[in-house]
């Protein structure tokens, strides 16, 4: 054993410099080449900046709600729920949800509401909903904003993204972009 | 939907056409015969060895293969013990983190350092920079330490009687410098351009449009990502592991790194072939392999899509599938896929909490640790398997009335003990674990975050990642207590290391043998009928030991929400 402690020692001095040093950087480099440099990719909005990929909690009427998150959208905790199926607290809780949903957007059926407003995601932090989840929510924005419904539909039409190239993944919407696009949309109508 | 269930057979399909060519790299690399980057690391691995006074010439025994492994290893353990109890103190700590307590350090350092990467900490708020880069470090030694391993397998197998089965070193060092560090500098690179950050700064704060203010965890992450996947280590950068927006940002990303962490695993498969000039043999083990991680993912994807009963019951649109714990830009089919391959080759990433996953969804994923050789870690699903071919290979031998052998040397009674002593080890400390977790409520039931048979799976599941050295969990579980620290910290130990010494002792002692010519009467080992020998010998084995633990977990929870 005693023979192999020196080697190991200087092995290991070396491939930390090699593997915990040069290694990240390099990608911290590269990373500078990046849009966002590394720091995170942001949007800008007026004088805000946002964190594009991390998903913001959106309660108010007036905008789309984003999913439910168990750590309430806080970027700095990420987790998820980890309720198992069966755990009865917890189908009470989607439940609840559900009859939330059904409240504040009269005039939906439950049929329409899509399972992804009703569930939290695994990070917490999830940017994305999916576009039923844009579409049930039409009903009521296009009352509150006063904003005509094809409009709506037309902007989550726009801000659908494809799956990958067109055929690997699910379809999605940045709750965020459409949010600011809603605004957008709302600004320029008002100023007419 | 479509183009999710294409989604995956793409990833698959992509990652074993890369792994056969790569496998033939990969066996190269340590046959030591010439590469196109030779010109890069031949300097650089000469250097190191010069400085380090370690001769790559000098031939070892396995004896004294598993002494430089478990010497260097014990460094590491010591060193991180070091690194993760004062990290408060230390620089590259913007946001503060405390040091990790003795319990916590002991675990979290034992987890990396045996390529589990449990977490009973996060991210965000467990670790300083430094203690992240530390643990970066750990996840590619200790993928190069089970590549080093299995290497000493390859060796016993191609020389007809030997002792010498190269240099420990030679192999650990090779496998980071030339398989392990360029395939993460891709990964790393795709990451970045994704928007994975890569940065010293600390904590981002943003001004959300509906007026909070949130702070934004940031950090070095693109480069301990990649590695993470690649060494199939699994430890997140952040809590949520790949399930975390900035870990996992795309769609492009989550195909990347499910490709990332198949790779290796499947390419040491090919690269015994090409090693050993046996071609068939490495096709009749990815066939076994495939066939049962197969069987594992297909039905896990077809359960992830119906969703949850008792939530579909509520008359919502319940098209997506099961989506609690899951994300959008992924969806259920990619995220029941990736939950098998994490779990069968042992990495233990997630990109969804499998502890909302469907009951059936949930024994698939115990199920793929529990055999823990469909493919396997890096290096050591190899030696797993090498396991229940030893065992195949003597009851098949013992049914046919012949002295068991295998590759011209024969199985004898020493060997034996060893693989059975190897192949009872797994579901002893998985079993013995649960049940006394669940005997004193006060250390087990009171850390649950679920009732019932679900609350139970926690408890099998956390013990079963552990003696599998996966490090994927049922999240839910208030794991970083004294007794999850020290209990699981213990059991990874042994789970690590004496399932590599084990099957290395039989092939050290096997090489040493004498070779016996094939002949009319040799058992051949590169048929389909044997590969159907070892799929048995590897359900028996599965099924026998855990099915009264899976009948009292998620099957039972599986007839709660049928009804």
């Amino acid at each position: 054993m005693k023979s192999h402690v020196i080697p190991a020692l200087k092995i290991t001095f070396f491939l930390l410099l090699l593997l915990a040093v040069a290694y990240p950087t390099l990608v911290w480099s590269i990373a500078k080449l990046s849009s966002g440099g590394g720091e995170g990719q942001t949007l800008k909005h007026k004088a805000n900046t946002y964190y594009s990929n991390i998903g913001q909690s959106f309660t108010q009427d007036r905008y789309f709600w984003s999913r439910p998150s168990a750590v309430g959208y806080n970027a700095a905790g990420s987790a998820g729920s980890n309720k198992g199926p069966s755990n009865e607290d917890y189908l009470a809780e989607v439940r609840e949800r559900m009859n939330t949903l059904l409240a504040q957007n009269p005039g939906i059926s439950i049929s329409e509401i899509p399972v992804d407003l009703i569930t939290a995601s695994g990070s917490g932090l999830d940017p994305h909903f999916s576009v039923q989840a844009a579409k049930v929510q039409v009903d009521r924005i296009a009352r509150i904003r006063q904003l005509p419904k094809d409009k709506l539909l037309a902007l989550i039409d726009t801000h659908t993204e494809r799956p990958l190239w067109e055929m690997l993944g699910p379809e999605k919407i940045n709750v965020l972009k459409l949010n600011i696009a809603l605004d957008n949309l709302s600004g320029s109508q008002s100023v007419r | 939907m479509n183009t999710e269930i294409f989604g995956i057979v793409v990833m698959f399909i992509v990652s074993v056409l890369l792994a056969m060519p790569f496998g033939r790299y990969v066996a190269k690399v340590y046959n030591g015969e010439r590469t196109r980057f030779d010109p890069i690391f031949n300097p650089l691995e000469r250097i190191f060895f010069k400085l380090s006074n370690i001769d790559p010439r000098r031939e070892m025994n396995w004896k004294q293969h598993m002494q430089a492994m478990l010497t260097i290893n014990m460094l590491w353990f010591l060193l991180s013990m070091l690194i993760l109890m004062t990290q408060g103190s230390l620089p590259l700590n913007p946001d503060n983190n405390p040091s990790m307590s003795a319990d916590l350090a002991f675990n979290t350092s034992i987890s990396f350092l045996v390529n589990c990467d449990l977490q009973h900490y996060s991210g965000e708020s467990g670790l300083s920079y430094i203690g992240q880069l530390w643990l970066m470090f750990l996840q590619f030694v200790s993928a190069a330490t089970g590549m080093a391993a299995v290497v000493v397998l390859f060796r016993a197998f191609r020389d007809r009687i030997t002792s010498g089965l190269g240099n420990f070193y030679v192999y650990f060092v090779k496998s980071s410098t030339r398989i392990l560090l360029p395939l993460s500098l891709i990964l790393a690179v795709v990451l970045v351009f994704e928007g994975t950050p890569m940065t010293l700064a600390g904590k981002g704060t943003m001004l959300t449009l509906e007026g909070d203010t949130i702070q934004v965890s940031r950090g070095p992450a693109a480069a301990f990502v990649a590695i993470k996947h690649v060494g199939t280590n699994g430890g997140g950068f952040f809590g949520a592991n790949s399930a975390h927006p900035f870990e996992n940002p795309t769609y492009l990303t989550n195909l990347m790194e499910m490709v990332g962490q198949l790779i290796i695993p499947l390419a040491i498969i090919f690269a015994f072939g090409h090693f050993i000039r046996r071609r068939k043999l490495s096709w009749i083990i990815f066939g076994v392999m495939t066939a049962g991680f197969l069987i594992l993912a297909v039905p896990n994807v077809l359960m992830e899509v119906q969703g949850n009963p008792a939530i579909a019951e509520m008359g919502v649109n319940n098209k997506l599938g099961a989506m609690e714990g899951k994300e959008i830009r992924i969806g259920a089919v990619a995220s029941g896929f990736w939950s098998i391959v994490t779990t069968a080759i042992s990495t233990g990433s997630v990109n969804a909490m499998h502890d909302s996953s469907m009951p059936l969804s949930g024994m698939n994923q115990l199920l793929a640790m529990m055999v823990n050789a469909f493919y396997g870690g890096c290096g050591v699903g190899l030696l797993n398997f090498f396991i229940y071919i030893i065992l195949a290979v003597f009851i098949s031998g013992l049914m046919v009335g012949r002295t068991p052998e295998f590759l011209g040397k024969k199985v004898e009674a020493r060997e034996m003990k060893i693989a059975m002593i190897i192949a009872l080890i797994h579901p002893f400390f998985i079993l013995v674990g649960t049940g006394l977790a669940t005997a004193f409520p006060a250390q087990g039931a009171a850390t649950l975050n679920n009732p019932g048979f679900h609350g139970f799976s926690e408890i099998l599941y956390e013990y079963t990642s552990s003696s599998a050295n996966n490090g994927s969990g049922f999240e839910g579980l208030g794991d970083n207590t004294l007794w999850w620290n020290i209990s699981t910290g213990i059991i990874l130990i042994l789970s690590r290391f004496l399932p590599i010494i084990g099957p290395i002792a039989i092939a050290g002692l096997m090489a040493q043998k004498k070779y016996i010519p094939e002949s009319d009467g040799t058992l051949k080992t590169d048929t389909g009928t044997f590969g159907m020998m070892i799929f048995t010998v590897i359900v028996i084995t599965a099924a026998l030991s855990f099915f009264p633990a899976l009948a009292l977990g998620p099957i039972a929870e599986y007839f709660t929400i049928t009804q």
